[in-house]
């Protein structure tokens, strides 16, 4: 492979049909139609070629994946080339039988979201009554054998519940949950003033974070995904620019990141024209921000290079215009007022969900 | 520490896969959202971890076919360490 890295995680964006309306949403603004959506023979020339690119794990993700009736056939076949399946779910379709399908398939692992700990929180979130489906969801899950992982995203709005959410998940034999603190791309940027926590907010969910942890440490693995806008330095954005793990997204078009569709001064090759090989290894879009040759100043002469790789590209690109700029959460970037600017903001307000916040970011201009 | 009684079955928990990776040559445990480099007696133990032997039995085992003696101590502690991780489950 000449030092090009290989990649060990799939991310399979299946569709982008989904039965829920979260405010934070990750898929690009303009979501795939049904018809847009790659067929089942695709997906299994994309999961063979993953496969033979040193893939390990394929994550069936979304929009929502249930939605899709070729899954058991997506799943059997990563089986039957030795990679571990993960189901990342909203729960909303996943009835006992389909469970039972999917791991007769060999389906490894499931991963189930909620927005908060009850009803009140889909339906501010997500625009969605199915809590209840849900809570059958995990039920479903552990009956069929899988370890259940559940994921919450956290921001402003529900952060003061993390006690309850704990609870909820802990009640519902999760053996693993990710305390996703909201990243700003896409949906959640058009959100963020409504989303973004105050400093006190975080700092007492941090509180409740580590008690937690301490607590559950025999029966629930409990990680805090940071917060970046409130970190000195940007996140080691997936291990760096093409350097672990690909998404291909509904319609077949290869990303190095979930979100990264979003910087639309980039083109990105489409496994419906190209081998993923070759987009992997070759095409341009993969090979601009791979490594440290393409960084400028602060990040080309920091010591922390090869530690944060520059950041976020995605963010970069959605803050500033120009995704080969530093991730300006880090405090030496030359924009790093625009996050200092948010977060001013999000430390004046009072109140926490003040849902007030919406009508007047809403009128504001640039929305 | 399940993994000291001799006459405990160990198996691999549900969430866990063995894989000899192809592409780089090595041996791993997959998990959800993890993958763990094994080294080849850590791969050795799990490999026999299916449920259909005792620890005793798997010690037996892995004596035979590395040709050593004394690796019971070591492979109590792998294993010890292996079902406090999730990996293994002992019953």
């Amino acid at each position: 492979m000449n030092g090009t890295p290989q990649p060990f995680g799939l991310l399979a964006e299946v569709t982008h049909r989904c039965p829920l309306h979260c405010v934070y949403c990750s898929n690009p603004l303009a979501l795939l139609d049904r018809a847009d959506e790659l067929a089942t023979e695709d997906w299994l020339r994309v999961i063979g070629q993953a496969a033979e690119l040193g893939v390990l794990q394929v994550h069936l993700s979304g929009g929502e994946p249930l939605v899709r009736g070729d899954l058991e056939t997506l799943v059997a076949e990563c089986r039957r080339l030795g990679l571990y399946t993960n189901l990342i779910t909203s729960g909303l379709g996943l009835t006992e039988s389909r469970a039972e399908s999917l791991v007769a398939a060999g389906l490894n692992s499931a991963q189930l979201s909620i927005q908060g700990d009850a009803a009140e929180a889909t339906d501010l979130i997500a625009a969605s009554k199915q809590f209840g489906k849900k809570e059958a969801a995990a039920r479903i899950i552990r009956d069929a054998g899988l370890p259940l992982n559940m994921n919450v995203v956290l921001h402003r709005l529900n952060l003061a519940r993390l006690d309850a959410i704990i609870d909820v998940c802990a009640r519902w034999d999760a053996e693993r949950l990710e305390l996703a603190n909201a990243q700003y791309y896409g949906w959640a940027l058009n959100n963020r003033e409504l989303l973004m926590p105050s400093k006190t907010q975080l700092d007492q969910a941090v509180g409740v974070y580590e008690r937690r942890k301490a607590e559950l440490a025999e029966r629930m693995e409990i990680l805090w995904i940071l917060p970046d806008y409130y970190e000195p330095y940007p996140k080691p954005c997936m291990g760096g620019w093409a350097q672990t793990a690909l998404t291909v997204a509904p319609d077949g078009v290869v990303y190095p990141c979930p979100v990264a569709a979003e910087i639309t001064t980039m083109e990105f090759a489409s496994v419906r024209d190209h081998d993923l090989d070759w987009i992997w290894a070759k095409s341009p879009a993969f090979e601009a921000f791979r490594g440290t040759e393409w960084m400028p100043d602060p990040c080309r002469s920091c010591s922390r290079k090869e530690l944060d790789f520059g950041g976020c590209r995605c963010q970069a690109f959605a803050l500033t215009g120009d995704a080969g700029r530093t991730d300006p959460v880090c405090q030496h970037s030359p924009d790093h007022h625009l996050v200092q600017d948010a977060l001013v903001r999000a430390n004046q307000e009072d109140g926490g969900a003040d849902r007030r916040l919406v009508y007047r970011r809403s009128d504001s201009p640039g929305v | 520490m399940a993994g000291h009684d001799l006459n405990a079955t160990p198996r691999l928990a549900t969430k866990a896969m063995l894989k000899h990776d192809n592409v780089r040559e090595v041996e791993l445990l997959l998990l959800p959202e993890r993958v763990v480099l094994l080294n080849k007696s850590g791969a050795a133990i799990l490999g026999l971890c299916d449920g259909s032997r005792t620890v005793r039995q798997l010690v037996d085992q892995l004596e035979h076919d590395f040709e050593a003696a004394d690796l019971e101590s070591d492979i109590l502690s792998f294993l010890d360490d292996a079902s406090g991780r999730g990996w293994v489950v002992v019953t």
